[in-house]
């Protein structure tokens, strides 16, 4: 990447920094308007699951271990499992099925 | 003279107080920017960019887009526009912290707790009783900060020297976090997990059949398509937020 970087990083922190002040800095009312708000709801669990999905069958050597990752990750959460089990048992699954795929 | 004492301790005692209770998020940020460092490397940054990345950034999901963003070779303006939406959350966030100070709260305050404003550190301001004094979430952030910072830098580098059957594991811990963040909110509201299976397949169509979009892109124009229909048809209230909450 190169020196480039820099002017990516710059220009990013910048960006979320003004996300990060503006309401409590300049703003500091509450949003009123009804979409916007539902749809500022809505967006982090949407760009996530758009972000999780395919692309962590990209990640791993063998797209099926990272198949495997998701749906377990998807049962650990569902019966309640802490954010860092899930994590931790994605990585687990895909090291051990990687062992027999390859 | 007296009353300077006592508010020179308060400030210690909130400042520990914040300290104490942000070991085990920096322990949470170490493990996850290890696997985010990892992400950095295949983007081509090296440990000094990412570990900067870190330190001014504070976000996963907007990180983890930076770098894919670079990967794939988009512009600063587009990367803009995705860190922006990865990071849309964090306005919401900001509003709720700006009523849980002191209105009289200096402008200098506002500026650095917002800095650090991460899901986590959000979570525990607004635990707090009462008003937040800067001071709590200043503690926090003096042993968060470099949770994140340093343990992306050592991504970056052991990153390097871990057999590449490792690599491949630890590389979903970052989509670990993320399942962990949307699913239980899911599972308390049927409208969330039928947005966020309807992401799902929509994101895996547009990825295997629509092949003349950056992969970026297609995020963003997703994440917006989709949160536009959500909240059209099915506006979020407050209260259901109590009530899931």
């Amino acid at each position: 990447m190169g020196p480039r970087a820099y002017i990516y990083i710059a220009v990013m922190a910048l960006v979320t920094f003004v996300i990060r002040v503006l309401p409590l800095t300049v703003i500091r009312k509450k949003i009123k308007n009804k979409l916007f708000k539902s749809f500022l709801y809505y967006v982090p669990y949407v760009t996530l699951a758009v972000m999780t999905f395919p692309a962590i069958m990209d990640a791993t050597n063998s797209p099926w271990a990272g198949l495997a990752a998701f749906v377990l990750g998807i049962v650990l959460a569902i019966i309640g499992a802490d954010l860092f089990t899930i994590s931790v048992s994605c990585c687990v699954i895909v090291f051990i099925l990687e062992l027999f795929i390859h | 003279m007296k009353t300077t004492t006592a508010t020179h301790s308060d400030i210690r005692s909130y400042f520990f107080k914040g300290m104490k209770d942000g070991i085990p998020v920096a322990l949470g940020y170490f493990a996850v920017s290890f696997a985010l460092g990892i992400t950095a490397r295949n983007a081509g940054l090296d440990w000094i960019q990412a570990s900067l990345c870190s330190f001014l950034l504070n976000a996963s999901a907007g990180e983890y887009a930076v770098f894919t963003m670079m990967q794939s070779g988009a512009s600063i303006l587009t990367t803009a526009l995705m860190v922006a939406i990865a990071n849309a959350r964090y306005l919401l966030m900001s509003f709720a912290i700006s009523q849980k100070f002191d209105p009289k709260t200096h402008i200098r305050h506002r500026h650095l707790v917002g800095y650090d404003l991460t899901d986590e550190l959000f979570g525990l301001a607004m635990s707090v009783d009462g008003y937040l004094n800067p001071f709590y979430s200043y503690g926090a952030m003096a042993v968060a900060i470099p949770g994140w910072t340093v343990g992306t830098g050592l991504g970056v580098v052991f990153g390097n020297l871990l057999p590449a059957r490792v690599l491949s594991a630890l590389s979903v811990g970052l989509f670990g976090m993320f399942i962990a963040i949307i699913i239980p909110p899911a599972k308390k509201n049927k409208v969330v997990a039928f947005f966020v299976g309807i992401s799902f397949v929509l994101s895996y169509i547009a990825d295997r059949f629509v092949t003349f979009i950056d992969s970026g892109v297609k995020i963003i124009i997703l994440t917006v398509v989709i949160s536009l229909c959500a909240a059209f048809f099915f506006p979020h209230t407050d209260d259901e937020e109590k009530e899931a909450g």
